[in-house]
């Protein structure tokens, strides 16, 4: 029996032996996560931050650059800190706010920095830097913030700052790490990809104490950081600067473009804000009051503010008749106040009959009333209502190839379409009820449901100024050292309404300025500035005043919208502001500026 | 048999050289595992692990030698007296050795340090062998069975007050060399029936999953021998036992056990929990042993054993450098070296007709066994973490000479057998 029990227990011994071996082989061979395993153990990924790209003025100024900050990161297991209160004084934080901080970055690892302190400038970094080597475990990590030369472009510069979780998880390429920074709005995020460059990464072994012990593999995963690339704005940052100038407490846009390009000369939102607040570690402390400011200076004014157009509409409203042929620049129609209303005087008395040039000099609504009414009602069918829908969506299909009604794809974030009504709409809005001219013509003076944005408007002058096409206005002119924008910038973007058509404009834009209702405050010697009023009904509050313009008549420099909020007639505020930047750009520092005081005073009434 | 034989041509070279083969490899393993990258020191040199292990090695050898050449019979005359004189150095030790790690087990004469648990274990072999050895002895006498446990009971409880749990635990191996010599099973059984509930109790959370099959099992039982009332009996006393037991472990868990036993025996039942803390050396152990692959990382070349990610890497957790340098393959190597010596230890002690040396025999074969199981077995996560080196593997010159005390009296009585034969 004795001998048997022999066998049982050498069974058991060997019993032992195979589950070891089937234990190991699943441990060591089946199993590859503990591989993984021991190389996050002693590997230790270091970051090399890129430079981030640059960003010029199109005269090679500089608008943002780069400013060194660090981040304070901590290694727990390498923490031993005597004096906890002077290292807290130090740092300028409280006893509770360390502790907190530690727990965080022992909960995430202890052999691996976590940051403990982020965006410390140089001056943080002066009171502290030469006692931080009496405590092992923190270790500064260069960084860089932006810095801005001037206080200018807020919004369309953009911001850059943390990546947020969700901007990680949409990021299909992996690229971003939690910390890194990312471009949150503007040129920034717009051209994210250029100016973030290419991290660069050092892979060091650590042993369990997080001691460096070397590279691994002889560093040949290694990888330099490439910095991002530079670009070059369309901005004119003198030009930037005085319009932001001319509008310093008011609210409203200002967008300048070259036509001959569709550059972006200058864009103001106002009111705006500080870029410089955006950056730093009072980021957002800054941000809560901004974006909580009840001016919404967040709010990008030229891309993002819809707003009816008024009578600068009428100009369109002249080439898309013209075009359809129902008008032609002799047609005269009669100043009848009892379609809609007119603002009638000594140079435009009541029952007048205006050709277009002259209705134009003058806004005649009534004449609009009634382009707008050939236009619409054109007798393709029996049916008032099916003849309406008709030539509504013919109108519509012009207006639309002026770029209004949808987002013009300027290189910012966040740009509206605005809106030009067409048969559907009505339908919808009519809910099944017929309607006719009758019920929509105030869209005929750009009033009623036509929406369009600053950027448009400006869009629009510059096409009259090119007679005919458009090139989509942008903000970057060279990316790196390509000298060459984005390629859907170079392409010329046509009406399909004739050039010839387009003369009759100018001359009529010309003529509102030498002699009509934008006289007097657009303008200017030796430039003839050619322009259109628009006031925009805005009850129970005071009009807005608008102004489109381009100048010179012949080989256009440049087109430019102005709409101030509530500041009345577009004769006022916008004629005045238009003719300041006009002179300004074009004459540079002999530019005389006549109206200057006048609409820094920012009294219109 | 040639009677003028020199004790060379008798000796079992096979466990010899096994034996030879696990030292050697130990200490290989033991240089790196002390191995410093930035700064590697000679492998012949005093300064470090490996250096000491080479004496520890010549001093093992040395006694060896002399276990040789003694008279054989003089094992079966000093046993009780070695037993005795063990028994008084753990009780001394309890008086002047310091604690380490938890645990006061040295006695320090100078720079000269051991630790008598080591030596009480081959001593607590020798008298019992001695003690069932006696012509008188029956195993289900009670005064025999009483002395047997007072002979194991007395050293394994002194160690326990030591704080020395794991070596003490190696006693309890002792139960498989009575299994031997006629013991009923019924305590093996029964030991190996408690650890499990023990275990159940921990791991069942709800206690229904465990109550339902019990009463199951003895529904059934009680079913087929509803014809005898006092087997009824025994099977509910034994049912109402079973769930007792069960219901308690939970009391006695939290206040039998010191807190870092209690851990250890968590980490085993959940390592995910406390990856950082309590189960932060089997975590780190798995990693370094899984990292390894078939083949390894090749010889020093184990990063994380080089980098101390590895506690206790050249004692008790040497395992992980062969098993992160050598890989699967050096695993087994070693896993086999181990097992062939185990049966050849147990061949060895069969084959002895003396009953004192087989009853020895037996218990060299199973305290080499509990230290081999429970070693590697906490070092890939499937046995709690205990103390107790890795035999004739292992730095440490108590362990190493204690064991090669053990396995050597073993060679010599084997050595010895025909002579004995003679008397």
């Amino acid at each position: 029996m004795n001998q048997s029990r022999s066998y049982i227990i050498q069974g058991i011994f060997v019993l032992v032996g195979v589950l070891f071996a089937i234990r190991l082989f699943s441990l060591q061979v089946m199993d590859e996560s503990y591989k993984a395993a021991a190389d996050n153990n002693i590997i230790q990924e270091e970051i090399e931050y890129p430079f981030r790209g640059l960003i010029y003025d199109r005269n090679g100024e500089l608008l943002v650059a780069n400013k060194p900050m660090f981040d304070l990161m901590v290694v727990p297991s390498q923490v031993t800190i005597k004096d906890t209160a002077r290292f807290c004084d130090l740092l300028s934080i409280a006893k509770n706010e360390f502790d907190d901080k530690l727990l965080k970055a022992r909960k995430y690892s202890l052999v691996k920095a976590s940051p403990f302190l982020k965006q410390l400038s140089l001056e943080d970094l002066a009171t502290m830097e030469d006692y931080l080597d009496e405590y092992p475990g923190f270790i500064l990590q260069p960084r860089t913030t932006r810095s801005y030369t001037y206080s200018i472009l807020a919004n369309a510069l953009g911001y850059i700052s943390e990546i947020s979780p969700q901007e990680i998880d949409r990021d299909s390429a992996n690229y971003y790490h939690s910390g890194d920074y990312i471009g949150k709005s503007g040129i920034e995020s717009e051209y994210e990809l250029y100016l973030r460059g290419q991290r660069g990464k050092k892979f060091k072994i650590r042993n369990v104490r997080g001691v460096e012990k070397g590279e691994f593999k002889g560093g040949q995963y290694d990888t330099l950081a490439v910095p991002g690339l530079s670009v070059t704005s369309t901005i004119d940052r003198e030009l930037q600067l005085y319009a932001e100038k001319l509008m310093k407490g008011k609210a409203g846009s200002i967008v300048a473009l070259e036509p001959s390009t569709g550059e972006v000369l200058a864009i103001v939102s106002a009111p705006s804000y500080d870029p410089s607040l955006l950056t730093g570690k009072k980021f957002s402390e800054n941000f809560k009051e901004i974006s909580q400011d009840t001016l919404k200076p967040l709010f990008n004014r030229p891309l993002m503010a819809a707003y009816r157009p008024g009578s600068i509409f009428k100009i369109v409203q002249s080439l898309v008749a013209l075009q359809e042929g129902v008008i032609t620049a002799d047609t005269r129609l009669k100043c009848n106040t009892s379609l809609i209303g007119c603002h009638n005087g000594a140079s435009h008395p009541f029952g007048t009959s205006e050709k277009l040039v002259g209705a134009i000099k003058n806004s005649c609504n009534p004449y609009f009333y009634q382009v707008m009414r050939k236009m619409v009602v054109q007798n393709a069918d029996e049916s008032p209502y099916l003849d309406a829908k008709i030539g509504l969506d013919k109108w519509n299909g012009y207006v639309r190839k002026f770029g209004f009604g949808s987002p013009l794809g300027i290189d910012l974030p966040g740009e509206k379409g605005g809106m030009i009504p067409n048969s559907a709409y009505y339908d919808r809005a009519y809910q099944g009820r017929e309607w006719k001219y009758s019920n929509i013509y105030s869209i005929a003076i750009g009033e009623g449901e036509n929406l369009v944005v600053p950027i448009q408007m400006a869009n629009f002058a510059a096409t009259v100024a090119n007679r005919g096409y458009y090139f989509t206005p942008h903000l970057i002119k060279s990316i790196g050292d390509s000298g060459k924008p984005l390629p859907r910038y170079t392409e010329k973007n046509y009406t399909g309404v004739d050039s010839a058509y387009f003369e009759i404009a100018v001359e009529a834009m010309s003529q509102v300025v030498k002699s009509g209702t934008g006289q007097y405050r657009a303008k200017l010697k030796d430039i003839e500035v050619c322009g259109k009023t628009g006031t925009v009904q805005n009850d129970p509050n005071p009009d807005h005043s608008v102004f489109i313009a381009f100048a010179p008549r012949n080989n256009p420099k440049i087109a430019v919208s102005v709409y101030v909020e509530n500041a009345g007639q577009g004769a006022r505020a916008g004629a005045a502001i238009s003719g300041l930047l006009i002179e300004k750009y074009i004459k540079r520092d002999s530019a005389q500026l006549y109206f200057e005081p006048y609409v820094l005073k920012g009294d219109f009434e | 048999m040639r009677r003028t034989d020199g004790i060379l041509d008798r000796i079992d070279w096979l466990t010899v050289a096994l034996y030879g083969l696990l030292v050697l490899a130990g200490l290989l393993n033991i240089y790196a595992a002390i191995y410093d990258i930035d700064n590697p020191a000679p492998f012949f040199s005093f300064g470090h692990n490996a250096g000491k292990q080479m004496v520890f090695i010549a001093i093992a050898l040395i006694i060896a030698i002399s276990i040789l050449a003694v008279d054989y019979k003089v094992y079966d005359t000093i046993s009780y007296p070695l037993w005795a004189l063990f028994i008084l150095l753990l009780v001394v030790v309890l008086f002047v050795a310091r604690e380490v790690n938890g645990a006061r087990s040295w006695i320090e004469l100078g720079s000269f340090r051991f630790q008598p648990s080591e030596f009480t274990k081959f001593a607590t072999a020798l008298a019992i062998a001695k003690y069932i050895s006696r012509p008188s002895f029956k195993i289900t006498r009670l005064k025999d069975a009483a002395i047997l446990i007072l002979l194991i009971g007395i050293p394994a409880l002194l160690i326990i007050v030591q704080g020395d749990m794991g070596t003490a635990l190696v006693f309890s191996v002792f139960i498989l060399v009575l299994y031997r010599e006629g013991m009923s099973p019924i305590p093996l059984i029964l030991g190996i029936s408690a650890a499990v509930i023990f275990l159940l109790a921990l791991l069942v959370q709800n206690h229904l999953y465990f109550w339902l099959p019990v009463a199951g099992i003895a529904g059934l039982v009680l079913f087929f021998n509803r014809k005898s009332v006092r087997r009824m009996v025994l099977i509910l006393i034994a049912g109402i036992l079973v769930i007792g037991m069960f219901e308690s472990v939970g009391y006695a868990f939290d206040n039998f056990l010191k807190p870092h036993q209690q851990n250890r025996i968590l980490v085993l039942l959940n390592p995910n929990a406390d990856p950082l803390g309590a189960g932060w050396n089997v975590t780190q152990s798995k990693i370094a042993i899984g990292s390894g692959g078939l083949s390894g990382k090749g010889y020093l070349n184990g990063t994380q054993t080089k980098f101390d990610f590895v506690p206790e890497q050249s004692t008790d957790f040497i395992f992980c450098t062969i098993g992160e340098e050598q890989g699967w393959i050096g695993s087994m190597i070693l896993i086999v070296l181990f097992t062939a010596l185990l049966l050849r230890v147990t061949q060895l002690a069969e084959r002895q007709k003396w009953r004192f040396a087989r009853v020895y025999g037996y218990s060299v074969a199973t305290i080499l066994f509990f230290h081999f199981t429970v070693n590697i077995g906490m070092t890939i996560g499937l046995f709690p973490v205990i103390g107790i080196p890795l035999p004739f593997f292992s730095y440490g010159g108590s362990s190493l000479i204690s064991f090669t005390i053990l396995l050597f009296i073993l060679i010599a009585l084997d050595a010895n057998r025909m002579q004995r034969l003679a008397h």
